[in-house]
């Protein structure tokens, strides 16, 4: 069920809560699942974002969104001249993906320090999205949850060790997902969290035996007004 | 308490003895699990963010198609030479719902209401009011809960997108919520709230969703002027007494199920309607070899 807020909002730069406020959050998650300040952007546009991103603006979102801007930041219309001045090189070209929700755009995205990622993710009504695909892992994630991306090796224990720190931090899970490509390759963990996660535990889990790379997505704060006396209101 | 019906809640306004708009703030503290402040807090924050679009609006920002942009100044300025036959609130109210749904189009920061497409309906209503009356914040708050309960009603019972329902889904919904806002404003009662929302939805019934180039731009800037108009018209039969036949859920439902049975090409898929006309197929050429 929506709440009231879905009614009445979001705020954001219009004009559509799916090709422009969907397409800046896809851009976000991409930077954050990156880990690093992102340097070049290679941006594939499927189905109806092909078709009326331009005029939606879906574009300028996505870059906007790589360089950190939030849905409702005044900025994203200019974004393509502030990926220039911060040195962000993009391209952007439509792509047919098979069995894939209409507004869906494929991310790949280098990092200034080398790290690289190929995200898939759909923007599926009212600026909410699905991420569906990480570096050719099927996922299945919204960003609604403080969301922690764990690259690990396929073996035994990496799940347990993640989960019983976790449990230690006294963080509790919301959703966990595992996926790998083959037996004994890569594997992909994603779990959502009620919790906050500090940037030193998301350090001490990346340096936990089998485990990869850890990437973090803080689920965006909502405003809680409490700058707001109660006369104010 | 969930908002599934406009009678679950005026039989909650009467078992518990409290306005519509306490309704919908005690439902959102439920469904959230936040405090009376914080609820309130947030919707002084969108509140806000209304002024703020309209306090910023120049006028002078077009589209990335170049289709809109200018309307709602033209429009300001005419209502200030006091010539307008619609004249003073109503002619205002065209003027704010061209310069919100424009800014939308040529993205500029809104709210959605519900959705961004319908966007320059409620506060169209509800921004111009402040200068012809003595409104305080607390009223204007008080009407954004009732806006968004009716539309949290229709949105659990029909649809509020175009894609799903066509535009009367869009800006009907954002009319009976904005009809509803100007009813608890003026002191109307939950019954009167009732009558305006299904008169403001009845009004528009069986209207389409054909944006040009699929843009949310032609026709859906004027749209949101007849949502608007349409807005105050059931709002002012409303409190002169004047009823709705049909009771307001059977209406809301009338209108989903209209929806549902709208053809695709008539539900954003820019296949029919003005998108169609020979004008509109031109348009969508030109933004096409623009991209190349």
């Amino acid at each position: 069920m929506p709440n009231i807020f879905d009614i009445l909002g979001p705020v954001m730069i219009g004009p559509s809560s799916s090709h422009t406020a969907g397409a800046a959050r896809m851009g976000n998650m991409a930077r954050t699942l990156l880990g690093s300040e992102p340097v070049e952007a290679r941006i594939h546009l499927h189905g109806s974002f092909a078709e009326t991103g331009k005029g939606h603006g879906t574009d300028r979102a996505i870059v906007g969104g790589l360089l950190g801007m939030r849905p409702d930041d005044s900025r994203i219309p200019f974004a393509f001249d502030e990926a220039r001045a911060r040195g962000l090189k993009y391209e952007i070209d439509a792509i047919a993906l098979r069995d894939a929700h209409p507004n869906t755009a494929v991310i790949e995205l280098a990092g200034a320090d080398g790290k690289q990622l190929v995200m898939q993710a759909s923007s599926i009504g009212g600026g909410r999205i699905v991420v569906n695909k990480l570096d050719g892992i099927d996922v299945n994630f919204t960003g609604n949850f403080n969301t922690l991306v764990i690259r690990n090796q396929d073996e035994n224990g990496a799940v347990a060790a993640v989960t019983s720190i976790l449990s230690q931090l006294r963080v509790n899970l919301a959703n966990m997902s595992l996926c790998r490509h083959k037996r004994g390759g890569d594997a992909l963990m994603v779990i959502e969290t009620d919790q906050h996660i500090k940037p030193k535990q998301v350090e001490f889990l990346s340096e936990l035996p089998g485990i990869i790379s850890v990437t973090y997505y803080d689920k965006e704060e909502e405003d809680d007004g409490s700058r707001f006396d109660e006369g104010n209101i | 308490m969930a908002l599934d019906s406009m009678k679950e809640i005026f039989d909650q306004m009467e078992c518990e003895g409290i306005p519509f708009w306490e309704v919908v703030l005690r439902s959102d503290m439920e469904e959230r699990q936040v405090t009376r402040k914080q609820s309130m807090a947030k919707m002084l924050i969108t509140w806000q963010a209304m002024q703020d679009a309209a306090d910023t609006y120049t006028g002078t920002r077009r589209s990335v198609s170049g289709l809109a942009g200018g309307d709602g100044i033209k429009m300001r300025q005419y209502a200030m030479r006091g010539a307008a036959m619609s004249g003073g609130y109503v002619c205002d109210v065209i003027a704010e719902a061209l310069s919100m749904a424009e800014s939308n189009a040529c993205m500029r920061r809104i709210v959605a209401a519900p959705t961004a497409g319908a966007c320059g309906v409620l506060p169209a209503v509800l921004l111009p009011l402040c200068n012809y009356e003595e409104i305080t914040q607390h009223q204007l708050l008080e009407a954004l809960y009732v806006a968004s309960g009716i539309g949290a009603v229709i949105a659990h019972r029909a649809c509020i997108s175009g894609a799903a329902g066509g535009c009367q889904a869009e800006i009907g919904t954002a009319a009976a919520m904005a009809a509803g806002a100007l009813v608890a404003i003026k002191g109307g009662t939950g019954a009167q709230i009732g009558h305006a929302v299904a008169m403001a939805l009845k009004n528009l019934m069986g209207l389409i969703c054909d944006p040009v180039a699929g843009l949310v731009e032609v026709p859906c800037v004027k749209r949101n002027v007849i949502g608007a108009v349409d807005a105050v018209s059931a709002a002012d039969m409303a409190l002169a007494g004047v009823e709705s036949r049909i009771p307001v859920d059977e209406v809301i439902d009338a209108m989903g199920d209209v929806g549902a049975r709208m053809p695709v090409e008539f539900r954003e898929t820019a296949l029919g309607g003005l998108a169609m006309t020979p004008t509109g197929q031109a348009i969508k050429r030109c933004m096409k070899e623009k991209e190349e």
